[in-house]
């Protein structure tokens, strides 16, 4: 943010009261008016959508949506499946894409000669520029083609990809914040390179590093077209097998709110209610530090 | 979302550690990150290998006019991909034309007009913006925002515009226009964040000179720093369009999934993205999946054009950009 002292008023305004200087000072209030309703604008969906999640999504909020697995078509029943099936696949993601992020962004920030590094890390960026239902056909055509068989481990392998490219650029960008002296220090008692990056980099860098893991997770929790053609989604809750189709609270509120039941559509809110509770929260929790810092 | 430019790297590549450790645990060290970040290179290669092999056959069978063609008849064999293709413009359109002004006025009062208390918690709430999942807009979408755009926004349109074709109604509150409206919604914090960067890494000697002779505030923000972040700004905006081509789930929601050509922006519509998302599953394994397939290597190479031209313009103000998380 740049601080400009600048005259609340036009200069040229306030010596000859001119009606030219007039008009450039309405001109100017006029516009800086609508760029207030712009951003006032930009808020008011925020508002809306969390207060109906929040108004439509508690109401439906019950211990049978906690507890139990749908019934057949229409007839009740809870998301547990879809609760269950998010709990797996996300973090099986994030196991599989944390090694690749973290040890692809040691790499490109301190071993990696400049061109491979730039290459790299362009790669990276397009693949975050990839729409998520890409990515599911992607998986689709060699998990889930080959085998004749929707399965849960496509899509975590899904969500990894998805995580990959952010978690990769949010830790090279804590790693380069990792002052050299410290690498200096360490190398200087003789510690060897590998560790000095485990203690000593990768340490010192870390919050930076959760936070965008923490981000990524989150991200990949509320991902749905991924995982349309990859884990499918199922009505039975499936725990520890990634062979066959498992459901996601994403996937769930999707086929939920395209019924034509009232029921089906209360449970698709109630399963919205928890995903963006946990997204919200993760955000909040991982972005309020800095705010803190920003605003203090 | 944010935009950070990253700082310049105090080692950079082949920096201290680069150049040390000899031993055997560093180099195989070193060689296993290597093997780890070139995943990366990896996994798009492999995209788009696979993505081309199994599109083959529809390009072989139809050529250019899959991408002319009208008709998508999985029953008759037929596959023409214009109706998705004018859906997914149309609706990115109506939500660019959207945000820019909304995303850019924004950017301006975030990066010149706000003090600091206003501007840290409203670029949190930006943030936040961005972070709600797509399903949850197009929950929201369905059940919320399509009836009041149909009894405000679009009744109106329809009551003064209707004699134009293009605003021809009647009003559904589910089509066109109302996944343009949540598309907008989506992309605004991408032009925002971006956006704001740019306008705040504009040196101050720019707005110090306009000021210096006269000028209003606004007339420094039009006539110094707007034309110094010009580009950036078109960038911002590219990178917006790209992620609204490419947006699925809430679009599906709301858009209404019809496979004819829209005539008014009012029609229900499908783009690329929902109608793979709505039928790929249903699609056995041959023909229509290939088509669907091929759908998707379309939506591809325009998103993937439109960011690597996007960042170059962001780069050319701002320096590179992170659009991580």
């Amino acid at each position: 943010m740049t601080a400009i002292a600048g005259p609340p008023q036009s200069i040229a305004a306030r010596l000859t009261g001119s009606t030219v200087g007039r008009r450039r000072t309405i001109v100017d209030r006029v516009m800086r008016g609508l760029a207030l309703a712009a951003a006032i604008i930009c808020v008011i969906p925020l508002g809306a959508v969390l207060a109906f999640v929040i108004g439509n999504g508690i109401s439906a909020l019950n211990i049978d949506l906690l507890t139990k697995p749908p019934k057949a078509l229409g007839l009740g029943g809870g998301a547990l499946n879809a609760i269950l099936g998010s709990l797996q696949m996300v973090p099986l993601a994030a196991l599989l894409a944390v090694p690749i992020g973290v040890l692809g962004a040691v790499y490109v920030a301190e071993f990696g000669n400049r061109r491979s590094a730039r290459i790299i890390r362009f790669s990276a960026d397009v693949l975050v520029g990839v729409p998520s239902i890409i990515i599911g056909i992607f998986v689709f055509t060699f998990l889930v083609l080959p085998f004749k068989q929707f399965n849960a481990f496509a899509g975590s392998v899904a969500l990894a990809v998805i995580m990959v490219p952010v978690i990769m650029r949010t830790t090279e960008e804590s790693l380069h914040i990792v002052p050299n002296s410290l690498r200096e220090a360490s190398l200087a008692l003789g510690v060897p390179v590998w560790r000095t990056v485990f203690s000593v980099v990768i340490r010192t860098g870390l919050s930076g590093i959760l936070t965008g893991t923490m981000l990524a997770f989150a991200r990949a929790m509320g991902e749905t077209a991924p995982l349309l053609f990859t884990a499918l989604g199922s009505r039975l809750i499936n725990v520890g097998n990634f062979a066959k189709p498992m459901d996601a609270l994403p996937v769930f509120i999707y086929v939920n709110a395209r019924q034509p039941n009232e029921l089906l559509n209360q449970q698709a809110w109630g399963a919205a209610f928890l995903l963006l509770a946990i997204v919200l929260i993760i955000n909040v929790a991982v972005r309020a530090r800095s705010w803190g810092r920003q605003i203090g | 979302m944010s935009a950070v430019p990253t700082p310049t790297p105090p080692l950079g590549p082949r920096g201290l550690l680069g150049g040390s450790g000899s031993r055997l645990p560093d180099l195989v060290f070193r060689g296993g990150t290597g093997v780890f970040a070139w995943v990366v290179v990896a996994i798009l290669g492999l995209l788009l290998i696979l993505l081309v092999l199994n599109s083959r056959q529809v390009f072989g069978q139809f050529g250019l006019s899959f991408v002319t063609g009208t008709d998508w008849d999985p029953v008759a064999g037929m596959y023409g991909a214009l109706p998705f293709i004018i859906g997914t413009v149309a609706s990115s359109l109506i939500a660019i034309l959207l945000a820019a002004p909304i995303g850019i006025l924004t950017a301006v009062f975030l990066a010149e007009l706000a003090s600091r208390r206003v501007a840290v918690p409203l670029t949190f709430a930006i943030e936040l913006l961005a972070a709600i999942p797509s399903v949850v807009y197009g929950l929201w979408g369905v059940f919320v925002l399509g009836p009041v755009l149909k009894a405000t926004v679009e009744a109106w349109l329809v009551g003064t515009l209707g004699w134009l074709p293009i605003f021809a109604g009647p009003p559904f509150g589910i089509g066109l226009f109302a996944a343009g409206v949540i598309l907008t919604l989506m992309i605004l914090p991408t032009v925002i964040s971006i956006s704001r960067d740019v306008i705040s890494s504009v040196p101050n000697h720019q707005r110090e000179a306009m000021l210096a002779l006269g000028a209003t505030r606004w007339e420094m923000i039009t006539r110094a720093v707007l034309p110094f972040a010009r580009s950036g700004i078109v960038g911002a905006l590219i990178l917006g369009l790209g992620r609204a081509l490419g947006e699925t789930m809430a679009v599906t929601m709301v858009i209404g999934n019809s496979q004819k050509i829209p005539q008014s922006i009012f029609d229900p519509s499908q783009t690329i993205a929902s109608q793979i998302a709505t039928t790929f599953n249903e699609a056995g394994v041959g023909l229509q999946t290939s088509a669907l397939i091929a759908l998707g290597l379309i939506l591809l190479v325009i998103t993937m054009t439109l960011n690597v031209i996007a960042r170059l313009l962001v780069w050319r103000v701002a320096g590179p950009v992170t659009e991580a998380a």
